[in-house]
């Protein structure tokens, strides 16, 4: 079989991203001036600039936390020494090259936020008001802007560099085929170390200060122990749906001739097996509260469950668990591109409806704000995946041919 | 069920084993069954089984559990004996999730469970033959069902052909039965012929 070494990007896929990205600006700019334009009282003038940033906040941490999960794909599969992903590896390793740049957007966008002076999205930031609140006083250790910035900068930086490592060590055995097994087992254990360093970065990361720090702290007096669990679960979900969808794509104009039914009914697994380990979560953290029924931990779920962001959390469980309990079930649907695809869009939707739950009821408790500025920004970083993914594919072949794991992907069957 | 004639081969590499079921079954041979000393991905296909149902079994045993736990919370506390537990309504939802999600996964387990049983004829007492104690151990049996067309001779010296060792005629029970193994000798071995 000949292969099809690289991937070319075709000039409408290139148009359609810069389309995308330019929408994404234009919605930004146009959030900007209708947030900021109009006169109004002091408080009517916070609410709309916290919108914006809430906008901002939303659709950057969203996006970075699922092209990361690429990374943590690519760690997870080393370190459990799986084999059968490795025809098509190359693709979460191109999704991975987007973490630094929207790493660096995320990072303005909240260092803005923090040492903006407002206050209105982090309302732990103003010290004065600190000061007088025994909740957040006690809490200062942890929500300061100094170890916020630190923990971020670390972050971003930590999961640019293990990315970028993690790929080069993939791309490294394109040119020079291992001569000896040694040689090989060598390769093998010299990834294992890599992926286990970011595992570790990503467990005290993603899996924990993170969310704590980028989203939970948005109803600062107000805390879960499970919400990171709950915040990486979703981004996990939606990051295996990204690389479903580039695989079908890549599919569709024929490459990855090595990829075939047996590897998309492992991705269909997976995203099947992740929304139920995402609804788990999220179901057990609403019951717990609703079960205690505790005043401090109910205000969380009253402007989401019970409030105007009430059929966003339904439409919720429905897009993110009964449709992928229901239609991902069977055997047939994992093993067919059009269903898998489908799925993959219905599910990054459904998580991203999740983190506008997640992020806005904090800011605007008492109205819904109008989901278009947001959707058109979100469309702004799908288009700046989609060019650099597009791009990094271009440049180094598509399969790793060298890969010691290469003929166990080849063979794989489910 | 009842007592059947095979012509039965044993084969001691699982690459030989595999053109040789495809082979035979080509052939026109009724394979009755393989006998393996562990599951061999693809065997399946290469025998041209059917996909199993088990799943479509254990999605009913699910979905029955799941009805019987929302089914009898909700007729016990929230019709026939109405208690106020913390304020909640009488028909606290989520507070019975846990309870449903058990019983879902308790109904699906233990049914497939026990229709797995079925359908391999496994219980306890319970006697089933498969023709070669070795199968399992360290050789893959192959079992091809005589019918009233098969010739004998035939069989014999085309399962040698395509790799097969020890060739042997045998009479044997095809179902399962209670008994013991040494007492019942009428159901499986009631005529062993040599093949040379």
């Amino acid at each position: 079989m000949i292969l099809r070494e690289k991937f070319e990007v075709p000039k409408k896929y290139n148009s359609f991203s810069f389309i995308l990205m330019a929408v994404g600006v234009l919605a930004i700019i146009g959030l900007y001036l209708t947030t900021h334009g109009g006169g109004g009282t002091e408080e009517e003038k916070k609410i709309q600039d916290a919108r914006f940033w809430a906008s901002l906040l939303q659709n950057s941490v969203f996006f970075l936390l699922i092209v990361n999960a690429s990374i943590f794909f690519i760690a997870a599969t080393t370190l459990t020494w799986g084999g059968w992903q490795m025809t098509f590896r190359r693709v979460p390793e191109a999704i991975a090259a987007t973490v630094p740049v929207i790493g660096l957007i995320t990072l303005v966008i909240l260092l803005s936020i923090v040492f903006g002076s407002n206050h209105t999205i982090y309302h732990w930031t103003d010290e004065e008001h600190v000061k007088h609140d025994a909740i957040l006083n006690f809490k200062k250790g942890f929500l300061n802007k100094e170890f916020y910035v630190i923990v971020s900068v670390l972050a971003i930086g930590l999961w640019s560099f293990l990315g970028w490592k993690l790929r080069k060590l993939s791309l490294q055995v394109d040119n020079n085929p291992f001569k000896t097994k040694e040689e090989a087992k060598k390769y093998v254990w010299n990834n294992t170390v890599w992926a286990a360093l970011y595992m570790i970065v990503f467990a005290l990361t993603v899996m924990s200060s993170i969310p704590w720090l980028w989203l939970m702290s948005i109803d600062a007096h107000w805390y879960s122990t499970m919400y990171s669990w709950y915040t990486f679960a979703s981004t996990w979900v939606s990051g295996i749906a990204l690389i479903a969808l580039f695989v079908v794509y890549l599919k569709n104009n024929n490459y990855l001739e090595l990829t075939n039914k047996e590897h998309l009914h492992d991705l269909g697994v997976m995203m099947f097996a992740f929304s139920i380990f995402w609804t788990y979560l999220w179901y057990s953290q609403f019951m717990l509260i609703w079960y205690a029924n505790i005043p401090e931990e109910t205000t969380y779920f009253k402007p989401r469950a019970q409030g105007i962001y009430g059929g966003i959390f339904w439409l919720m469980f429905i897009i993110n668990f009964l449709a992928p309990l229901l239609i991902l079930m069977t055997r047939d649907a994992k093993r067919k591109y059009t269903t898998i695809a489908f799925m993959s869009v219905l599910i990054i939707f459904g998580h991203w409806l999740d983190f506008f739950q997640m992020v806005f009821p904090g800011p605007s408790p008492s109205n819904v704000p109008l989901i278009v500025y947001d959707f058109a920004i979100a469309m702004g970083f799908v288009g700046l995946i989609l060019y650099i993914t597009g791009r990094t594919l271009s440049k180094y072949p598509l399969i790793a041919t060298n890969n010691p794991f290469i003929k166990e992907s080849v063979i794989h069957h489910t | 069920m009842g007592v059947k004639k095979f012509v039965v081969g044993n084969f001691y590499d699982e690459a030989v084993l595999f053109p040789a079921v495809k082979k035979t079954r080509r052939a026109g041979y009724k394979i009755h069954d393989v006998f393996t000393p562990f599951p061999i991905h693809g065997l399946d296909k290469a025998m041209g089984l059917r996909d199993t149902s088990l799943h479509t079994a254990g999605f009913i045993y699910g979905i029955s559990g799941t009805t019987l736990a929302v089914g009898f919370i909700t007729w016990a506390l929230s019709i026939d004996w109405q208690l106020n537990f913390g304020g909640k309504p009488y028909f606290a939802l989520p507070a019975w999730i846990p309870i449903a999600f058990e019983l879902t996964v308790l109904f699906a387990a233990v049914g497939m469970v026990l229709t797995f049983c079925y359908l391999c004829q496994l219980a306890p007492f319970v006697k089933k033959d498969h023709f070669n104690p070795r199968s399992t151990d360290d050789t893959f049996v192959m079992a091809v069902e005589c019918t009233e067309k098969t010739n004998e001779t035939e069989a014999i010296s085309f399962l040698q052909s395509v790799g097969a060792q020890d060739v042997q005629v045998m009479y044997r029970e095809t179902g399962w039965w209670i008994g013991r193994y040494d007492r019942d000798t009428i159901r499986f071995s009631k005529k062993v012929e040599a093949a040379n």
